[in-house]
């Protein structure tokens, strides 16, 4: 474990917290800088056209060029806001999707913090994220602003329901909320990965099989609505809204908006890879193992769980710049009408397979 | 009882789906809709009055103005004006030019509007893959008279540049390689589920209202009336091309709703090529200006003409005194009418749907 390891490195548990707290932030941060800059090479690429092509190779510095650009920028506090939760809105926004990768693990050597719940205290704390955003609309004194939060909060708060029930599908089948537990149940081997029905013993693996793949699908459609991407992203829809919540938002703050975006969609990318496609589970095998090297497997664990999460936020951007937008009834018929009976039915189909 | 009171939101000008500098006042309750007032005039350049102090050459680079999209359809639509004032014949091979430049200009028109209306849907791809066509055409224009987009090309009488060498071959394989981007769009935007949802059903224009509001070109066709200046008030040389023209079956909704009035569009720009090949194909060679006067003087009288602009009906009323001068031009502009149905096609929906439905309208506000 990370935590004992820097422990011992330094004599002192109270270094060792601060550095094991702030590696997910360190990772965020990276995290974004790659992405934003993937994101806009894969839609330059998908648009026919190149993207950033001066600031580095291929432009991989232009993330770079950006945030500086940002952070040098004047930070404009419109006259009639509400100043105090006008300047706490970003933090909070930002904070609700830090804390969610405390409960992620990584890999089996890292995870901020093993509790019991961590799949629930995900679903839990992405919640903090609904209250930056409300606050940050209601603050800004602005109609466009307001219209986005009030959109968002009811987006989120719908969403999250098939959410908890296709995690209740997984959690019947496993028996825990411990991330880890859920991870190390799925094995490296691919077809224990709980989208191929896990490792459950015998005939019921294969009962299970298409259950669980209905229940992926509605999974990453809601998280993809937790995270206002299209073909959910109406908090912001440009062409309706302007910016959304961030409309007044610029400079620093606007971008622990763009951070906290970013970190939220990794966030339940590597909530799906955990769930359904073995966390941070080689598909085949450890190459450490192979050469007798015990500290190669973490690190493997590592780069696999950030490549599945990465895939996941990839095929988010592949969607956003395929499909156009829902209009808000639609989005809400979507989820009360058809994703949530169909994820209960699947819940009860699920649990009747366990018992049986 | 606690007081309520509708909201009123500012959409524009400064807005990024209202397609220019146009400003909608909107009232709302929640989100849905009670009244749309438009606010126009943000962007007002006087032509009629300038007209006035011109002489009719001078004017044709104003024209280009009008609608910034379709500049050599405003050029042909007051070509062909000022010809009928002076009652003159111009070369055959100035007609089908016109009439190839003309019908490439309406399909670069239509791909702005097929792309934009994307973008408010909130599908940012097939915007780009639009332009990227568009591209193609404005450059076929720019080797052919050197201007990008206000063009100055079709004068009175003739144009200014012959065609450039290779042309005819240039355009055959952009018309080749544009039937596939056709395909592409279809199956990317068209008959995308969630693209259907949006439009199928919003914004119904029945045929009556369109009628009483004067609205022409392609949303009267989608609400299902066949009407079309090329077929019923031939002007130029459309009486020689076969083509068909589309109108709104209602494929996914009720006639005259948003997707009919986006998917016509579509259509159209088929259309538009196969009257560009014909032309092609039946191009003559021949001078192209005709024997003018250096001074253009028509006699005392007036005239109304009409040509099917890609936003509808483009008329030139044009008085004149038997002076250098024309005495008054009055322009009926299709954007600005078409737009005044904006208030009753908006009423009961929600805000994404006035972006839905300002779009399908496609205005330009030069």
């Amino acid at each position: 474990m990370i935590y004992e390891f820097l422990a011992n490195l330094f004599g002192s548990g109270v270094i060792a917290s601060f550095i094991s707290g702030a590696l997910p932030v360190v990772f965020i941060a990276i995290f974004t800088l790659f992405a934003v800059w993937l994101e806009r090479k894969v839609s330059a690429h998908m648009q026919d056209r190149l993207g950033p092509m001066r600031v580095g190779y291929h432009g991989w510095l232009q993330t770079f060029a950006d945030i500086l650009k940002l952070l040098q920028k004047e930070d404009i506090t419109a006259t009639d806001t509400d100043k105090k939760l006008f300047n706490i809105a970003p933090v909070l926004t930002f904070m609700g999707s830090y804390a969610a990768f405390a409960a992620i693990p990584f890999s089996s050597a890292y995870i901020g913090s093993g509790i019991d719940l961590g799949i629930l205290y995900i679903v839990a704390v992405s919640g903090l994220v609904v209250a930056g955003i409300l606050m940050a609309g209601w603050a800004s004194n602005n109609k466009y602003s307001l219209y986005g939060a009030v959109r968002s909060a009811a987006q989120v708060i719908s969403y999250e329901i098939p959410t908890v029930i296709v995690i209740l599908t997984v959690v019947v089948v496993i028996g825990s909320l411990n991330l880890t537990k859920i991870t190390e149940f799925q094995t490296s081997r691919f077809w224990d990965w709980m989208i191929f029905g896990g490792s459950v013993a015998g005939i019921k693996k294969f009962i299970l099989l298409p259950f669980m793949m209905i229940g992926f699908i509605i999974l990453y459609i809601s998280s993809l609505a937790e995270t206002n991407r299209t073909p959910f992203d109406i908090p912001e829809a440009e062409s309706e809204l302007v910016g959304g919540y961030h409309t007044e938002y610029s400079g620093i703050k606007f971008t622990m908006f763009f951070l906290s975006e970013y970190a939220n969609m990794f966030a339940v990318s590597a909530v799906a890879s955990a769930l359904f496609f073995g966390g941070y589970h080689s598909p085949f095998g450890y190459l450490g193992n192979l050469l007798g090297v015990s500290w190669l497997v973490p690190i493997e664990q590592f780069f696999w769980f950030t490549i599945k999460g990465t895939f996941f936020v990839f095929v988010q951007m592949w969607l956003r710049w395929t499909l156009p937008r829902l209009r808000v009834d639609q989005l809400m018929t979507l989820c009360w009408k058809y994703l949530i009976p169909i994820a209960f039915v699947n819940f009860l189909i699920v649990a009747l397979i366990m018992v049986l | 009882m606690l007081k309520t009171e509708h909201m009123v939101l500012n959409m524009g000008p400064q807005h990024p789906s209202t397609h220019g500098v146009l400003r909608l006042e909107l009232e709302l309750e929640g989100e849905i809709i009670t009244k749309v007032t438009p606010h126009l005039g943000y962007l007002h350049r006087c032509f009629e009055k300038h007209c006035e102090a011109m002489t009719y050459p001078q004017i044709i680079p104003y024209v280009d103005r009008l609608d910034y999209l379709a500049s050599m359809d405003n050029e042909l639509g007051y070509a062909v004006a000022v010809e009928r004032l002076l009652d003159i014949k111009v070369p055959e091979r100035v007609e089908y030019i016109r009439v190839i430049m003309a019908e490439l200009q309406r399909i670069a028109s239509h791909l702005v509007a097929v792309g934009t209306y994307g973008i408010d849907i909130g599908a940012f791809t097939p915007f780009l893959y639009c332009f990227r066509d568009r591209e193609r055409i404005i450059t076929l224009f720019e080797k052919t008279c050197g201007a990008r987009l206000l063009y100055n090309y079709i004068w009175v009488g003739g144009l200014s540049h012959d065609l450039p060498v290779n042309f005819v071959n240039e355009t055959r394989d952009f018309l080749k390689d544009f039937k596939k981007t056709i395909i592409e769009i279809n199956n990317l935007l068209s008959y995308n589920k969630i693209f259907i949802e949006r439009t199928a059903n919003v914004g119904v224009l029945n045929i009556e209202s369109a009628i009483n509001y004067g609205i022409t070109g392609p949303n009267l066709r989608a609400s299902g009336l066949k009407w079309d200046i090329r077929r019923d008030d031939p002007y130029s040389i459309y009486d020689r091309f076969d083509f068909e023209i589309p109108v709104g079956k209602g494929l996914h909704g009720q006639v005259g709703d948003c997707w009919d009035r986006y998917f016509l569009r579509v259509q159209e720009m088929e259309q538009s090529i196969r009257i560009i090949e014909q032309a092609l194909d039946q191009l003559p060679e021949g001078e192209i200006t005709s024997a003018l006067p250096k001074r253009i003087k028509p006699v005392e009288g007036q005239i109304y003409s009409r040509v099917e602009n890609p936003k509808g009906e483009l008329g030139f009323f044009i008085v004149s005194k038997g002076q250098l001068q024309p005495f008054r031009v009055k322009v009926r502009p299709p954007s600005f009418v078409n737009l005044s149905v904006i208030g009753e096609l908006c009423k009961g929906h929600l805000i994404a749907d006035v972006v839905a439905i300002l779009g399908s309208i496609d205005i330009v506000l030069g």
